[in-house]
C-alpha cells in the first residue's frame, strides 16, 4: 500500500475529493482543513494526544491522516461505504491515529482532562456549534479550577451556533480561568502562535475564527 | 461494616498499593476517600466524572468511578456508551444506593433500572453483591483485569457471604422442586420463604456475563423463578435463552415498572415490591396454582 511521506498542505483538496468524488468539499470539513494541518505539521510533538471531538466533517482529518502517512492513501477510496473504515464519523477502533472514536457532540474534551490529569499533553478540537452540549463546560470549568496547563482547545468558531456566544466564545474560557485567543483560523503562522502558546497554570483556549 | 463503607477503605487503600488504580468523583464519596494525587473529584459533574475515567484508562490506568446509582449510570448514561463501551475502555464502576436504600430521598435518588440500562450496553461484568466479604472480592477481581465492571453495592445484606460469580445451588429440592434464583440481597428472603417448600435455590451475583451453563445444569424441573432486587426482568432474556430448548414457565421477580411516591423505611419498599419473605412467597404459591391449574 502506498504511505504518502511528501505530501502538503496543497494536496489536501485532492485527497478530499478522492474520498467524496466532489470537488467542492463540505463547509463543516473545509472550516478545520488549516487548523488540522498546522497542528499535525508544525505543532505536536512526539507523545502529545489530538482528539477530534467535533467528529462531523471528517474528510479533512481522514486527508491529513493520509497525507501525513498514517493511513495509506487506498483507504480514502470507498468512504462511508460498509466495508470501510472510514465513516462519517471516526472511529478509533477502526482507523490508525483517529484517538477517540467521535460524533455524539461534547464528549472530546472530558476525555481530554483525564489524560492531562496524568501528565499528558493533549489538543482537542471542538466547535462552536458543539460547545451547545452543557458537558463541554463540565470539562471546561474543572480545566480552569485544576489549572491544566497541558490542554489546549480549539474552538473552530464558523458561527454555527443556533444561539450564537453573546460576548465571545473566548470570554466564557477566559472566565473560567483559562488562557484564551481569538485567531484568523486561515493564518497559519498565527495558529501555530497560539497553539504553541503555553501558559504556566492554566489551560488554553485559541478560538480559529473562519467565515465562509 | 457496610458495603460502602468497606469500599471507601479499600478504594484508599488500593490508591496506594496499585500504582495504576485512579479514583474518580464528583463530590459523593470524596470526604471519605483520602485526597492522593490519583484521586480525582471534579465536583458535581458525572459526565466529565465518566469522560475522565475514559481518559484515564487511555494512559493505561485502573479507573474506579464511584456514586450514587443514579448519578452513576443514568445521567452519564451517554458517556458510559461512549466514552467507555464504543471507545473500548476498562473502568470499574462501583454505586451505593441500589434499588431503593435512599428511600427516604425519594425517586431522584432511587435507580431500579440500573442493570437493565447497563445490560443494554456490549461488555460489561455487572455484580450484583449480596453480602460485604462479596464485594470486596468483586473489587479485587475487578482491580485485576481491564474489563468494564460494574459493582452494585447496598445496604441490604445476606447473614453469610456466598462466591456468586457461578450459579451455585444453595438448598436442593427434588428432581420436580420449584426452581429458584436468587440475585445478591435477595437470597435471604428466597430461602425463608421457601424454607417448608419442595425448592431447589440457587445463588447468583455476576448477573453479566450471565451463568447459562450453571443454570442449565442445575434447573430440572420446568418451573423457574427469578428473583433480582432491581427492575422485574432484568435477566429473564438471559434465563429464556439459556433454557430455550426446554420446555418451561418463567416467573421474574424484581422492582415492578412504575413511579413508586414513597419514602420511609427500605424495608418497607422492599416489602410494598413484594420482594420480602412474606411477598416473595405469596409469589411463589401463586406460581405453583397457575402451573397446577395448567395441567
Amino acid at each position: 500500500m502506498a504511505i504518502a511521506t511528501e505530501l502538503g498542505y496543497d494536496d489536501l483538496p485532492a485527497l478530499m475529493t478522492r474520498l467524496t468524488g466532489d470537488e467542492k468539499h463540505d463547509w463543516s470539513a473545509l472550516s478545520t482543513l488549516d487548523m488540522l494541518w498546522v497542528l499535525y505539521d508544525r505543532v505536536l510533538q512526539d507523545g502529545d494526544r489530538f482528539l477530534l471531538s467535533k467528529g462531523h466533517g471528517p474528510t479533512a482529518y481522514y486527508a491529513l491522516l493520509a497525507a501525513k502517512g498514517v493511513i495509506p492513501l487506498e483507504l480514502l477510496d470507498g468512504f462511508g461505504t460498509f466495508d470501510s473504515p472510514l465513516g462519517h464519523h471516526p472511529d478509533r477502533k477502526l482507523v490508525p491515529g483517529v484517538e477517540i472514536g467521535s460524533g455524539s457532540l461534547g464528549h472530546g474534551l472530558s476525555i481530554a482532562v483525564g489524560r492531562v490529569l496524568v501528565g499528558r499533553r493533549v489538543f482537542v478540537l471542538v466547535g462552536d456549534g458543539e460547545l451547545d452540549e452543557g458537558s463541554n463546560w463540565e470539562a471546561v470549568q474543572y480545566a480552569g479550577r485544576a489549572g491544566l496547563d497541558g490542554l489546549t482547545v480549539v474552538v473552530v468558531d464558523n458561527d454555527s451556533a443556533t444561539h450564537g456566544w453573546p460576548g465571545g466564545i473566548e470570554s466564557r474560557f477566559a472566565a473560567e480561568g483559562w488562557h484564551a485567543v481569538r485567531v484568523d483560523g486561515r493564518d497559519h503562522a498565527a495558529l501555530e502562535a497560539a497553539l504553541c502558546n503555553q501558559v504556566a497554570g492554566k489551560p488554553v483556549c485559541v478560538v480559529a475564527e473562519v467565515r465562509q | 461494616m457496610t458495603m460502602r463503607e468497606r469500599f471507601y477503605e479499600l478504594a484508599a487503600e488500593a490508591l496506594w498499593e496499585n500504582e495504576r488504580v485512579a479514583v474518580v468523583l464528583a463530590d459523593i464519596g470524596a470526604a471519605k476517600i483520602p485526597a492522593h494525587p490519583r484521586r480525582f473529584n471534579v465536583g458535581i459533574r458525572e459526565q466529565l466524572m465518566i469522560g475522565v475515567a475514559a481518559g484515564l484508562a487511555l494512559e493505561g490506568y485502573r479507573p474506579i468511578v464511584h456514586s450514587y446509582t443514579p448519578f452513576l449510570i443514568e445521567r452519564p448514561y451517554e458517556q458510559i456508551k461512549l466514552d467507555l463501551g464504543h471507545q473500548d475502555l476498562g473502568a470499574v464502576l462501583v454505586s451505593y444506593g441500589a434499588s431503593y436504600d435512599a428511600s427516604t430521598e425519594g425517586r431522584t435518588h432511587q435507580a431500579p433500572e440500573d442493570v437493565a440500562a447497563l445490560a443494554a450496553l456490549p461488555g460489561w461484568t455487572i455484580e450484583v453483591p449480596g453480602h460485604v466479604e462479596e464485594s470486596e472480592l468483586m473489587l479485587a477481581r475487578a482491580l485485576g483485569n481491564d474489563d468494564r465492571v460494574y459493582i452494585r453495592l447496598t445496604d441490604e445484606t445476606n447473614a453469610a457471604p456466598i462466591d456468586g460469580s457461578r450459579l451455585t445451588v444453595v438448598r436442593r429440592g427434588s428432581d420436580e422442586a420449584l426452581f429458584v434464583l436468587a440475585i445478591g440481597p435477595t437470597l435471604d428472603p428466597v430461602l425463608e420463604a421457601t424454607l417448608d417448600l419442595d425448592a431447589t435455590v440457587a445463588y447468583l451475583t455476576r448477573v453479566r456475563p450471565f451463568d447459562a451453563d450453571g443454570l442449565r445444569a442445575a434447573v430440572l424441573g420446568t418451573d423457574v423463578v427469578l428473583v433480582e432486587p432491581y427492575l422485574a426482568g432484568a435477566s429473564a432474556g438471559e434465563v429464556s435463552a439459556a433454557l430455550s430448548d426446554r420446555p418451561h414457565r418463567l416467573l421474574a421477580l424484581g422492582v415492578p415498572l412504575g413511579e413508586f411516591r414513597h419514602y420511609g423505611e427500605s424495608a418497607e419498599h422492599r416489602a410494598a415490591h413484594g420482594l420480602d419473605a412474606q411477598g416473595i412467597r405469596a409469589s411463589l404459591e401463586r406460581f405453583q396454582r397457575s402451573g397446577r391449574s395448567l395441567d
